[in-house]
């Protein structure tokens, strides 16, 4: 079993290359990157005028199963995410039941195992039933498959509660991913609390909001020395906290989602629910400081919140409708669009956020086409003109923004272990 | 999208100088002994509330009336509404029965928005969450009118609970667009400083009697405890800091006006003298309902 990807433009930041070549691997695992590689029986996969790049990781995404397959299932998310260039996913555990035993998270790398075609990363929650209040079986999930722990969707409020939990996750070695927000003052909003909502209506969620949580943790995270990562980061506050933090040194990382790097309040569809997320879409400030984070290098990572949501439930009053929208698919193209063709931040630097930025938070030994590295690849093109059309999609649900759009470049092909498991007909 | 009424904020100064004066022909109407016309005879609208109201409802259904039309109403409670149905499938049943308009009240910011997205039907909004409430700031401009030559360069003191009030916002939608100098008044808690870019010519006090100080015409908004999610402001206090009182119109203009859009909670958000007060207009604002209700319903089903 062997694959060869030819005449791409490969580019791998952990490794410093960025040159034209082939990429061979054999058996699961990248055997070498150099130009003019040929093994007798390999396949062929031309990358004429495209880039080769290690396999992408999304860390952070919703797929809905057990409990929820009525909006995604393990299959079909990891479907969504081979056509939106990805070949990992970690899901987060705000299933029914929640992912908060050793049990649960058993169950989804088996189901990952028989259904996936990427590969699926559990993570665990941080509290029984994400209630908040009792610490979950963080080491038994880890030893189950587990990557990370969080609560996502339903913040740790009880700093005492938070503190303990990343003490636990300090002596697990294990990174703790807060979904920063303050629930008091976010009580009951919908949208980014500002000239926007007050002009609709809405009730408001302020920055604020996510603010106090991330200057909370960020000195909790100094208190227990654990590996901290905030979550859908979306203020100009919480980058430049996050940035502080990590010059002196505190083992921090975050993420932000390309949904807040490329819409603010001001171009939000009135009363539509497919720009409903948490964090919501905040101010034209606060984008500009998320794009600058990913070039100052404060931000770390890409991640896309994927969230399925039916159509029956987005189809409401917006203040009923469910927070998310779907992501996988639109990502890469995104981040293109609004990262690297405006000159924001280079190729190389939009692929590390992509493969070695959620690695080095979660350790999965992958994002580099190192030889022995696993063959993971992700072959894109910078210039291809495409529309999204979110009927086609590969996930259950239905809910983006972003249908209709037309990019500049976008996913070719994705390549899990070697296999070519996503192609662009 | 069909043509209702959903806002203020999309209509131009023409649409609604159209609609103010078409109410006008309608006044004389309003104390005749045969108040019937039939110009929009054999149409059909339905009147669906969502949320409780009485002035408003009755004030569209006799609109309807007097326009010759059949008028059904139906409120949440009682109807398939209260069984877990859906929005929209509601919406589409009764758009199946082929009304001429749907007056639709929704405590939901944007619901008529929404539905009208998704339905043929214009949708006429008769209040929805805490964004727009068209048909008051129709009736309150029609009744400033009735005793004003101009909008142009009026000061209006609109004094409350701004935060959550759509009468507030189709009002000041409104007044903005004809030039009138718009002082918004109330304890911060409800008065987000983001409302001063709502529209042009609108300035915040926390001061009621710097909001009152020239004023031509006061509006002051019901104090809105079923749309409080929280303790935004101590309720044994306000009628001190922000309740009108009589002393208070000394600082206004001498022919100021005083609105409000009802039912009044006296001694709440104002003295029972001045709901009682000579130039209180609040009964007139009542009677120009039905006469600007039905110049909208006119435009849009005529």
């Amino acid at each position: 079993m062997s694959l060869v990807i030819k005449n791409g433009r490969v580019i791998d930041p952990a490794s410093h290359t960025d040159r034209v070549a082939d990429v061979l691997i054999v058996d699961g695992r990248i055997a070498g990157v150099a130009p003019d590689l040929s093994s007798p029986k390999a396949a062929v996969f031309d990358a004429t005028g495209m880039i080769v790049a290690p396999g992408f990781i999304d860390m952070h995404v919703h797929l809905r199963e057990p409990g929820f397959e009525h909006a995604e299932t393990i299959e079909s998310g990891s479907r969504a995410a081979a056509a939106g260039g990805f070949t990992s996913v970690c899901c987060m555990p705000n299933t029914k039941p929640v992912n908060d035993s050793a049990m649960v998270t058993r169950y989804i790398v088996e189901q990952a195992r028989r259904g996936a075609v990427v590969n699926v990363f559990p993570i665990g929650a941080i509290t029984k039933g994400s209630a908040g209040e009792e610490l979950a079986a963080i080491g038994a999930m880890k030893a189950a498959g587990a990557v990370a722990i969080s609560d996502d969707g339903m913040p740790v409020m009880n700093a005492r509660v938070m503190r303990r939990a990343m003490e636990f996750a300090k002596s697990y070695d294990i990174p703790i991913i807060q979904h920063c927000e303050d629930l008091n003052l976010s009580a009951g909003g919908d949208m980014h609390e500002g000239a926007q909502s007050v002009r609709w209506g809405l009730r408001g969620i302020p920055a604020a909001s996510e603010d106090v949580m991330v200057a909370r943790d960020l000195l909790l995270a100094e208190l227990t020395g654990a590996r901290y990562h905030v979550a859908h980061l979306s203020t100009r506050h919480a980058v430049s906290m996050v940035e502080h933090a990590r010059l002196v040194g505190l083992p921090v990382t975050c993420e932000a989602t390309p949904h807040h790097f490329a819409l603010c309040d001001a171009e939000m569809h009135a009363y539509d629910s497919n720009y409903k997320m948490k964090p919501p879409l905040r101010g034209d400030g606060d984008r500009a400081a998320i794009v600058d984070g990913f070039a100052r290098g404060a931000i770390t990572a890409i991640a896309t919140d994927h969230a399925p949501h039916p159509g029956s439930e987005k189809m409401q009053e917006f203040e009923r409708c469910p927070f998310g929208i779907i992501g996988l698919e639109t990502a890469l193209a995104l981040s293109l669009e609004e990262l690297v063709h405006p000159g924001k931040i280079t190729l190389s630097r939009m692929i590390e956020l992509f493969t070695t930025g959620p690695d080095s938070v979660l350790r999965l030994d992958r994002g580099t086409l190192a030889t022995g590295a696993a063959g993971d690849v992700t072959v894109f093109s910078t210039g291809l003109e495409w529309t999204y059309d979110v009927n086609q999609s590969a996930s259950r649900s239905r809910n983006s923004p972003f249908d209709g759009k037309t990019f500049r470049g976008g996913p070719v092909a994705t390549i899990v272990n070697g296999e070519v498991v996503w192609k662009k007909e | 999208m069909p043509s209702g009424l959903l806002g203020i904020e999309e209509l131009d100064r023409a649409e609604i100088e159209a609609i103010l004066a078409r109410a006008k022909d309608f006044q004389p109407l309003q104390s005749q002994s045969n108040k019937k016309l039939d110009a929009l005879r054999g149409k059909m609208i339905v009147n669906l509330f969502f949320e409780a109201s009485t002035r408003t409802r009755t004030s569209f259904e006799i609109a309807a009336k007097r326009l010759g039309a059949d008028a059904v109403s139906i409120t949440a409670a009682g109807s398939s509404v209260s069984k877990g149905e859906s929005l929209v499938d509601t919406l589409n049943t009764l758009g199946a029965m082929r009304p001429d308009a749907i007056v639709m009240r929704h405590s939901a910011s944007g619901a008529p928005h929404f539905l009208a997205r998704h339905l043929p039907t214009p949708i006429i909004n008769a209040g929805d969450g805490t964004h727009e409430h068209p048909t008051q700031a129709l009736l309150d401009a029609r009744t400033i009118l009735d005793r004003r030559p101009t909008l142009e360069g009026i000061r209006v003191a609109i004094i409350g609970d701004i935060a959550h009030s759509r009468v507030a916002r189709s009002n000041v939608h409104l007044l903005s667009k004809f030039g009138a100098d718009i002082v918004l008044c109330g304890p911060a808690s409800l008065l987000p400083v983001e409302l001063k870019s709502l529209a042009p010519g609108v300035r915040l006090t926390n001061d009621i009697r710097d909001a009152i100080r020239d004023a031509d015409v006061i509006m002051m908004l019901r104090v809105q405890l079923e749309r409080q999610h929280e303790a935004s402001f101590p309720a044994s206090e306000y009628f001190r800091f922000y309740g009108l009182q009589l002393e208070h119109l000394e600082l206004a203009r001498p022919h100021c006006i005083v609105m409000h859009p009802g039912p009044i909670n006296r001694g709440r958000e104002l003295s029972s003298e001045v709901a009682d007060f000579q130039r209180s207009v609040i009964l007139n604002q009542v009677e120009n309902g039905i006469a600007v209700r039905m110049a909208v319903l006119e435009k849009v089903i005529g």
